[in-house]
């Protein structure tokens, strides 16, 4: 039996959440729902209106494309190796950052500067410099004489996955930084000087008390940046546009929707990468607890 | 086991001075206390000899040998911290033997030490357990643990017994006496409990922003401070102070101050009484119109065991008295008269010196520290 205080309050809360709940609805779930419609049809886009319902046809259709099975591979590929490079380079550095180093403010805001920046503008940027015949990259390359002529960086089919996840790792790695020296920061420093005191060598101390007291902070943000790689569009689109050797799965989702105006099947495709993102985000979230547990047993 | 030495030991965090000219020999297997107010420098001077904080001046000395730029690890202390440092993520077990596994011993030869200690501090039904699941007197327990595994040559707690409740603090207060007695290892001990530090300590050193104001047994800082700061920061309540007016032509000087106070002492040696001290147990009620000096009563405190009044002798001035039983209600605002020994009465010169005044034998007497 609910007291009268306690009736109020629920319903006060629920007038809190409304208006959220409502905005989540418009923005969030009718497009959802809207996008697992069409997924289920054979629109087109000139002429959405115009459609049947014709079942798993479409999920058909992209499971039987190679070209899809290469957005796929691709997406896997950068998001394994750009994220493991930003977590290792953010976790030295952060740990660089964490010591008294001199200088260590300035380093902190200028590290922020390749995040800060639009994504667009950074990766036209490095498109630019690694431009085969005008580039400053090459020009270093070729003056230093480490090569006679200079490498086709961006026009090269099988370096461009490894251009993406270069400038997505000059990119991202600050936010990496940051996270992971933020949980540093609220780690009990006399922790670490009674280790000190107690003689433990700094790599048993990074080993055996630092990472195991920041594995939750890492985790948070490996699962961030693996959602956020997967999702991976803007970069490789203005890079290569939809050039099959650096398509991700949102790159071939937008193709589909919009050059070939494929609602149906571009709806599928969506469809696809938000299951599979968040069946990868079931398991990390799921990986993460079960590494609590595991460390509570040890 | 082993001493421990300051030599003009200085350090400064940026402009401000924190610890200034520190000179102090601790013997081998003494308990030395550290106390004062806080911010008087007391932890970073701990800290300064296990090397923590590097040092601004000076030197430290430990076991003869000058450890100065000796990094912590290689000084043989083990350190105690007050919110105890346990490494969170471990067991109870593997937060004391840490330490063990890089001397290369075996997992046999760490569990049999882990498991002597665990028995001596009688945790050993802990060491599965995680610090969370630890109450603080154990999590407290623990850390000691850990800081013996090590067989150090010099013990250093920082307030180790802070963060527990009164009855805790009593036991554990206990156990590291016994301790000390057991080990009779070098021990310097930070608290800003002066229960912990009359009780635990062979010798007390009295800080106050940053400078010794005084070394001595528990005995010789009560009876006998050397000046105004350890006579007041000493005993619980507080010494009563009062500023008087002297005149003092010759050895032989008059005094007088609010309340109707108004006698004469000899000192024995020259200087200007600019205030008195008396603590608030050698007070006591005189008879009807009589006492040194008189005051309205304004409070009462019974604590079961004893008494407070607290007298009001001028607008600034109440003194609080320690009896052994009530006064009463019906006392409060009444006029009080108080009484004292000459011998329990301390003069203090204006820079806060203590002034030696002849009762000459009595007073020798409680400067060696012996009670009169």
């Amino acid at each position: 039996m609910r007291t009268k205080l306690e009736r109020r309050e629920h319903f006060s809360g629920l007038l809190f959440v409304a208006p959220l709940i409502a905005v989540l609805i418009l923005v969030a779930g009718w497009p959802l729902a809207r996008t697992l419609y069409f997924s289920f049809t054979d629109a087109y886009l000139d002429d959405s209106a115009n459609h049947v319902l014709i079942g798993f046809r479409n999920f058909v259709d992209v499971a039987g494309d190679p070209v899809w099975w290469r957005a796929v591979r691709n997406t896997a590929i950068f998001t394994a190796i750009s994220v493991a490079i930003e977590t290792v380079l953010g976790l030295a550095i952060a740990l660089l950052l964490h010591g008294a180093i001199p200088g260590r403010g300035l380093v902190r805001a200028a590290i922020l500067v390749p995040w800060a920046m639009p994504v667009v503008v950074s990766t036209k940027i490095w498109e630019w410099m690694l431009n085969d015949q005008f580039g400053v990259v090459n020009r270093a390359i070729v003056g230093l004489g480490l090569a006679d002529h200079g490498v086709a960086w961006v026009a090269n089919g099988s370096l461009l996955l490894g251009v993406v996840i270069f400038i997505d790792v000059w990119m991202t790695t600050p936010f990496m930084v940051l996270l992971i020296l933020a949980g540093l920061q609220i780690l009990p420093e006399e922790i670490f000087e009674a280790a000190e005191v107690d003689g433990i060598p700094w790599w048993k101390r990074l080993w055996s008390i630092t990472l195991p007291l920041l594995a939750p902070t890492i985790g948070v943000a490996v699962l961030f940046r693996v959602l956020d790689a997967l999702r991976m569009f803007d970069l490789a689109y203005v890079l290569a546009g939809a050039n099959v050797n650096a398509m991700t799965m949102s790159i071939y989702a937008r193709d589909r929707l919009i050059n070939n105006q494929e609602l149906g099947v571009g709806s599928a495709a969506s469809t696809m990468v938000f299951l599979l993102i968040a069946l990868v985000a079931i398991f990390i979230v799921g990986a993460m607890r079960l590494d609590r547990s595991g460390a509570a047993e040890r | 086991m082993a001493s421990v030495a300051l030599r003009s030991v200085s350090k400064s965090f940026g402009h401000v001075p924190v610890i200034t000219d520190v000179n102090l020999e601790i013997a081998d297997g003494e308990l030395v206390v550290f106390v004062g107010p806080s911010g008087c420098g007391k932890s970073t001077l701990l800290r300064l000899i296990a090397g923590l904080v590097p040092v601004g001046a000076g030197d430290i000395v430990i076991d003869g040998e000058v450890v100065t730029d000796i990094p912590a690890s290689k000084r043989g202390i083990a350190f105690v911290f007050q919110s105890y440092a346990l490494y969170p993520h471990m067991t109870i077990a593997r937060n004391i033997g840490f330490a063990l596994e890089t001397l290369g011993l075996s997992r046999q030869e760490i569990d049999a030490k882990v498991a002597e200690v665990a028995a001596t501090l009688k945790i050993d039904h802990l060491l599965a357990r995680r610090p969370r699941e630890l109450s603080g007197g154990q999590r407290q327990r623990v850390a000691i643990g850990r800081a013996l595994v090590r067989q150090p040559e010099v013990f250093l707690f920082d307030e180790p017994l802070s963060n527990l409740d009164s009855d805790l603090r009593m036991e554990m207060r206990m156990e590291i006496a016994k301790l000390h007695a057991n080990l009779a290892a070098t021990m310097i001990y930070v608290t800003h409990d002066q229960v912990e530090a009359m009780t635990l300590a062979d010798r007390i050193v009295v800080l106050n922003r940053g400078r010794i104001e005084q070394i001595g047994t528990p005995q010789q800082l009560y009876h006998a401070p050397q000046n105004r700061f350890v006579a007041g920061f000493i005993g619980s309540p507080r010494m009563n102070f009062m500023a008087v007016s002297a005149n003092a032509s010759s050895s032989d000087c008059h005094m007088q101050g609010p309340g109707s106070l108004s006698f004469d002492v000899s000192l024995s040696a020259p200087g200007v009484p600019a205030e008195i001290g008396i603590r608030p147990e050698a007070l006591s009620i005189a008879t009807q119109g009589q006492g040194k000096v008189t005051g309205t009563l304004e409070r009462l405190e019974d604590l079961g065991h004893e008494h407070l009044a607290y007298i009001r002798i001028a607008p600034d001035v109440a003194w609080s008295v320690r009896l052994s039983n009530s006064l009463g209600k019906n006392a409060l605002g009444t006029s009080i008269g108080l009484d004292w020994r000459f011998e329990d009465l301390f003069l203090f010169d204006k820079n806060g010196h203590r002034l030696d005044h002849s009762l000459s034998h009595e007073r020798s007497a409680v400067a060696n520290g012996v009670r009169a």
